[in-house]
């Protein structure tokens, strides 16, 4: 791999601009979680240290409940490790894009999938020409803007009403656009209808946050049935 | 909770929500997947996005139901028809701020 400065710099350039949405979403989750923690009794270096080591948004907010509800640490790490067992199927998909990456590299980009960081870099690799070390610099912006919001949520996040400006429909939007951008046949279509249906009906009837990896395998497989389906009956004419 | 026993608690946090994102990159990036798995985890991306949008406008939580009323709901829609449209990431989201925005204002 070239790495000379400029196209270091241009490699990072390109990351932090691409980050931007993830960034406007992560700022009042991240306020938010503070003030929850801070309610919690938790102290800011205890929230940062938190959003350092785990960097993992939702399962945050359920750690920062169970620890004031008293729950026994046991529990909130097998939550933990119950509500972000989704991004294994994240990493298994980002994989193809990486062949030949260090295991150093990998390791350091692992640290960052998140819901948000997938999407968008999913969404840049299939456009084509995305450097690795711009879906790093993605990654650790938003690690970045993760770590200060949550800290600083802890001290100012009650100052700033709920709601201001639409952002907390930021992220929303951004995996609108992302899906949108996945639609790349009626495949696609297909499979992201049966993953919506499934995982609203898994969202009322399982408990936790368990409807995104049983509806995203159920519609994948079925997807993957379908399309098996209709190549064999193309090859039959 | 003791600054000890918080330290391991957020560390062994850590551990586990790191495992799952790390192993499946080291194992699977140096390797040629069979068609079947690589046709497979093409179509997870877009199920996952809609997986994670599809709870987030129709339905509510504590208590979970069905819901066919939500602001965000409706400021999906014209969303959805600016991103299918303009294909433009930054504007999309503006749209969706500004649509949810109007929406929470009205109802």
């Amino acid at each position: 791999m070239h790495t000379s400065p400029e196209k270091n710099s241009s490699a990072l350039r390109a990351g932090l601009v691409a980050s931007w949405p993830i960034c406007l979403g992560y700022f009042p989750i991240g306020l938010s979680l503070g003030v929850l923690a801070q309610k919690s009794g938790l102290l800011p270096w205890q929230v940062g240290l938190m959003s350092l080591l785990v960097f993992a948004g939702g399962s945050q907010f359920i750690a920062v409940a169970m620890l004031a509800s008293g729950a026994s640490p046991a529990a909130i790490v097998t939550t933990t490790f119950m509500v972000n067992l989704r991004h294994l199927l994240m990493s298994s998909a980002l994989a193809v894009h990486f062949p030949g990456a260090s295991r150093r590299f990998l390791a350091l980009f692992a640290y960052g999938v998140t819901d948000e960081s997938f999407a968008v870099n999913m969404a840049r690799f299939n456009q084509g020409g995305w450097d690795r070390r711009s879906a790093l610099v993605l990654n650790q912006a938003g690690n970045t803007i993760w770590f200060f919001s949550t800290v600083a949520g802890v001290f100012l996040g009650h100052l700033i009403p709920p709601g201001s400006l639409g952002i907390d429909f930021a992220l929303t939007g951004m995996f609108i656009c992302l899906l949108v951008f996945q639609l790349r046949g009626p495949i696609f279509v297909a499979t992201a209808l049966m993953a919506g249906l499934c995982s609203v009906l898994a969202y009322l009837w399982l408990p936790g946050n368990a409807y995104v990896i049983v509806a995203s395998c159920l519609a994948a497989t079925a997807g993957l049935m379908l399309k098996r389906a209709w190549r064999r009956g193309r090859s039959a004419q | 909770m003791s600054v000890g026993n918080y330290f391991f608690l957020v560390l062994a946090m850590g551990l586990v929500t790191y495992l799952p994102r790390m192993l499946p990159l080291v194992l699977l990036s140096s390797r040629r997947l069979p068609l079947w798995l690589a046709e497979w985890l093409e179509l997870i991306p877009a199920a996952i996005l809609s997986a994670l949008i599809a709870p987030t406008l129709l339905a509510q939580g504590a208590p979970r139901t069905f819901c066919l009323d939500k602001p965000e709901l409706l400021a999906a829609l014209p969303t959805l028809l600016f991103a299918l449209k303009t294909r433009s990431l930054a504007g999309t989201v503006i749209i969706g701020m500004l649509a949810y925005w109007g929406m929470r204002f009205l109802m």
